[in-house]
């Protein structure tokens, strides 16, 4: 194993014990629980969000993008606000939590589905195509959700509120289970699928001519993005910058533009960062601000940073 | 052999390609030409399976493009990519390297890593293997993915435009080096705009014009003021240098 997945390794453990043990206090059964189901659960988004963005990345051949430009983390949002508004606030908080899980992520991963399904009818090699789709996509859903909000009565408004704001406080130890075990699916998938993105990632006329099955294998991995875009979207809520950030940082390290020491290097990063902010505001700074709010700003000033270096490619 | 059969193609409502009939020869250099808009590209791509075929048949050594296995068409035809894709961090020998994929899928033995070490010295770039493919100039990186299509090992090699990126010395050497390989008993086919280096090195002309086959033949049956100037729409003077035909067309 190369030096920087040794270290990734280790500081994560690290990260992870100090989370679990730092200050544990007199009721450490019970909070100990709280910790670990919470601690799974940040490993479980980093995971699902750095594989996501290194998947989709290499699909869009471009490395400013993350799946949230497709319009998915907008269409999460419309989807909440859509059931909250259906169902009615009480109705929506009868609804059980792995149930509600499972609603939304099929949603989500069917409506990518159909959205990729139509948009590559023509074939996956208009990406630039795609990419506005998506975006414009975006906003229709942004303004849909907008317009059911303005609709609604204030008290559903705060549910939605509530619920469409990314939260690292919310994940519910019910989904785990669940998430834990399609976020693993889909991961041995990419690793397995490694060399195959390797080959996709030298674009198209090099893909088909090796005999790559270019537009089946594009379908494919937007597939797999869509379901871990679904479960992250569905455990914390929409996260737009995490995972730029993570495989920005993960491509120097990795060394390599491969895809199995980039995806596992990714992954390593993404559980870090998660795991090790989140100690350092739950520990240190008395929960001052949120995680994500950071996690946003600092993904912010690295899209802009990459913007400002050209480095569009 | 290549056999193109009644293969038409439509974009909308406009049609790019009507009607081709014709045969490729093997191990000659084939050349398409004509102006702008011919449909040159899209045959090209059709060949290549970059596009579905939408109308005729198109076989290469007998295997319907249409119908093959993927994987099995590319050991029988390379296409030389323009770009890298994303992929910048790649260095030279792994790049060439991708280029035996199709025959050990992921896995590479003793046997395609000479495959990779004799593409790479044939192109002179065994000094540069252990370059980044973003440190190259456009001339070694073309002659790198050219490398990796060699590596391939392939009876037809395709190639869209290679001049197009190229000055004077880099394209004269690639020309050369792909009548190398025809002398080595490869097939080649190649779009090509500069009609100069067609009339020099090409064995075997395919003149298209609005979508159909306009001229077919060797260069001195094609490249004469009879078939060129209607092609081009231009009045055209040919001289004749070293026993080859040259179009003035500068002039």
């Amino acid at each position: 194993m190369a030096r920087p997945l040794v270290l990734l390794t280790l500081a994560l453990l690290l990260a992870s014990g100090l989370y679990l043990l730092a200050g544990l206090g007199p009721r450490w059964q019970f909070v100990l629980t709280l910790r670990a189901t919470r601690l799974a659960g940040l490993v479980l988004v980093g995971v699902a969000v750095a594989v996501a963005t290194v998947l989709f990345q290499t699909v869009a051949r471009n490395r400013i993008l993350t799946p949230q430009i497709m319009g998915l983390d907008a269409l999460f949002v419309l989807l909440q606000t859509a059931l909250v508004a259906g169902l009615g606030p009480v109705g929506f908080a009868l609804l059980s939590g792995p149930a509600r899980f499972t609603l939304e992520t099929s949603a989500l991963v069917l409506a990518a589905l159909l959205l990729f399904g139509t948009l590559l009818g023509r074939g996956a090699s208009d990406i630039p195509r795609m990419i506005l789709t998506g975006i414009i996509l975006g906003v229709l859903f942004r303004a849909l959700s907008g317009f059911l909000a303005r609709v609604m009565d204030p008290n559903a408004f705060a549910v939605v509120q509530a619920e469409s704001a990314a939260s690292f406080g919310r994940i519910e130890p019910a989904l785990l289970p669940v998430a834990a075990a399609v976020t693993l699916a889909v991961v041995v998938a990419a690793l397995w699928l490694a060399p195959r993105l390797d080959v996709l990632a030298l674009g198209r006329v090099a893909a088909v001519s090796l005999g790559l099955r270019h537009d089946e294998m594009v379908l494919a991995v937007l597939a797999l993005v869509a379901v871990l875009v679904a479960v992250a979207t569905a455990l914390v809520g929409p996260l737009a910058f995490l995972g730029l950030i993570v495989v920005a940082l993960a491509r120097p390290l990795a060394g390599s533009d491969r895809h199995l020491p980039l995806l596992v290097t990714a992954m390593l990063l993404g559980a870090l960062v998660l795991v090790a902010g989140q100690t350092v505001f739950e520990r240190a700074l008395g929960q001052q601000s949120t995680l994500p709010a950071v996690v946003e700003f600092l993904g912010g000033l690295v899209f802009l940073g990459l913007l400002l270096k050209g480095r569009i490619r | 052999m290549i056999e193109m059969n009644g293969v038409n193609h439509s974009i909308g409502r406009a049609a790019i390609l009507q009607d081709i009939t014709a045969t490729l020869p093997r191990g000659r250099i084939t050349a398409l030409i004509g102006p702008n808009g011919a449909g040159k590209s899209t045959l090209l791509s059709l060949i290549a399976r970059l596009e579905p075929v939408q109308q005729g048949q198109i076989r290469v050594e007998g295997l319907d493009i249409g119908q093959s296995d993927s994987r099995e068409l590319a050991r029988r035809l390379a296409i030389l990519p323009q770009n890298a894709g994303v992929m910048s961090r790649l260095r030279v020998r792994e790049l060439v390297g991708f280029g035996r994929w199709p025959h050990h899928q992921g896995r590479p033995g003793p046997a395609d890593r000479r495959k990779v070490d004799e593409a790479m010295a044939r192109l002179a770039l065994t000094d540069l293997a252990d370059r980044f493919l973003d440190q190259l100039s456009g001339g070694q990186r073309q002659r790198a993915h050219l490398a990796m299509t060699l590596a391939q090992d392939t009876d037809w090699l395709l190639l869209d435009e290679p001049l197009a990126a190229l000055d004077m010395a880099h394209a004269r050497a690639l020309m050369a080096e792909l009548a190398a390989l025809r002398d080595a008993g490869r097939s080649v086919v190649m779009v090509l705009h500069e009609i100069n280096h067609a009339a020099a090195w090409a064995d075997h002309v395919l003149a298209m014009k609005g979508g159909r086959i306009h001229a077919e033949g060797t260069p001195a049956e094609v490249f004469t003021p009879g078939v060129l100037e209607p092609l081009y729409d231009m009045p055209l003077r040919i001289a004749q240098f070293e026993g080859r035909p040259m179009v003035l067309h500068h002039l």
